[in-house]
């Protein structure tokens, strides 16, 4: 081992963070990158199911905080991505996996968003789920990650709060409301439990990433911390969980819940989900519309700025 | 990197009197779009009341390899602190 490999596994061991130009081993730096842009990625294609309610959003208000939040999640994206730039991958190549599939982003914005009560479950379920995961991922060895999902937790509260405002004001609204509420937990639910990604025993990058430190708890770990925290705030809306089998178990302090349709998770991971490919092309599509834009910017900057080259 | 299309580190001061701190870097073409991005981008909340972006290859730094021996000079000289003096009891304010 030469000081370099010795210095890394110092880091990790104390706890401290490793940053862009610190030696790292090359399997380290990929699954940071493959992490990152995929969590980049996520923001930005979450923007879309969002984005469909902008201009039906049901009051000024509701509009303005619609408009604040995916504001935040573009927002979001570029300090991703400003992060995987540090371990020395491009925006533009992380654009091209995205595009050509090499790279995937979470399957949960693969689902369509149907009506309004869809924005409220949204907020309150997947991004609920993403801060659990967020959270611990604060305690993460990478130092420019660490610090992006510091920032981002702080500004995702409002995120869930935003959600939840909307299950409230639809759950104890007229009865179609309600339902409409109740048919969005529906929908969401199952998908929102699968953002933590496949069980600990079958998940491929587990192992490594968690003696890296790279990630610090586990899938199961985290995916029943959010199932602890959101029963109790289903209960306070009348709603009910689409699980027949969850039940508090008094034994282990937790909630039991039923086996998840794998197959559905790999089926719309791979592509098959009721929106891949238009999220994709949209994608695609305003990457494209906008080239004139690029070319001009650096048309303009080649003309007026002659400091910095 | 697509053509003209520069990387920005960006600084941020809290408040005036505050040191400007590292707060991530940017994308953007030109020095404007730069500081508007940066704004945009890590001043949402009031984070800051003024801003610095540097294009990331201005900044120099010590290369790893280097760093041991770059910082040696400050390492052996510990009467560079004020714990390395002996100061007689009863003698305050020092």
């Amino acid at each position: 081992m030469d000081k370099f490999e010795k210095a890394f596994n110092d880091i990790i061991e104390k706890d401290l963070k490793v940053e862009p130009r610190d030696w790292m081993p090359e399997k380290y730096r990929k699954t940071l990158i493959r992490q990152v842009s995929q969590h980049a990625h996520s923001e930005i294609i979450g923007m879309q199911p969002e984005g469909n309610w902008l201009l039906r959003a049901p009051s000024l208000r509701s509009k303005q905080v619609l408009l604040a939040k995916i504001q935040d999640e573009a927002g979001h994206g570029l300090y991703l991505y400003s992060v995987a730039e540090t371990l020395g991958i491009t925006r533009q190549e992380m654009n091209a996996q995205l595009h050509s599939g090499e790279a995937k982003y979470s399957s949960i914005f693969n689902y369509p968003t149907l009506t309004w009560a869809d924005m409220g479950a949204v907020g309150w379920l997947v991004d609920g789920a993403a801060i659990v995961n967020q959270v611990s991922l604060q305690r993460t060895s990478y130092g420019p990650y660490s610090r992006g999902m510091v920032r981002i937790c702080k500004e995702e509260s409002f995120h869930q709060r935003q959600g939840y405002e909307i299950m409230v004001q639809m759950a104890f609204g007229t009865p179609e409301q309600k339902e409409m509420a109740q048919d969005a937990l529906n929908r969401f639910w199952e998908p929102a439990l699968m953002m933590f990604g496949p069980h600990d025993a079958d998940s491929v990058h587990k192992g490594q990433s968690m003696a890296w430190k790279i990630k610090r708890e586990s899938n199961d770990h985290l995916r029943q911390r959010f199932i602890d925290r959101t029963v109790p705030q289903a209960e306070f809306l009348g709603l009910t969980i689409p699980d027949e089998n969850l039940k508090f178990n008094e034994e282990t302090g937790h909630y039991d819940h039923s086996p998840f349709n794998w197959d559905e998770f790999w089926n719309v991971v791979n592509g098959n989900g009721p929106c891949n490919e238009q999220r994709l092309d949209h994608h695609k599509k305003a990457h494209h519309d906008n080239a004139w834009v690029r070319e001009a910017a650096a048309a303009y900057a080649a003309k007026t700025e002659t400091i910095v080259a | 990197m697509e053509s003209g299309d520069k990387v920005w580190e960006v600084f941020v001061q809290k408040k005036p009197g505050l040191a400007f701190k590292h707060a991530g870097s940017c994308h953007g073409y030109d020095k404007k779009m730069a500081i508007q991005n940066a704004r945009d981008l890590y001043t949402r909340r009031g984070e800051g009341r003024a801003l610095w972006v540097v294009p990331s290859e201005a900044i120099v730094s010590v290369p790893l390899e280097d760093s041991e021996a770059f910082f040696d000079p400050g390492d052996d000289k510990i009467y560079r602190h004020a714990t390395f003096y002996k100061i007689p009891d009863g003698v305050n304010h020092l």
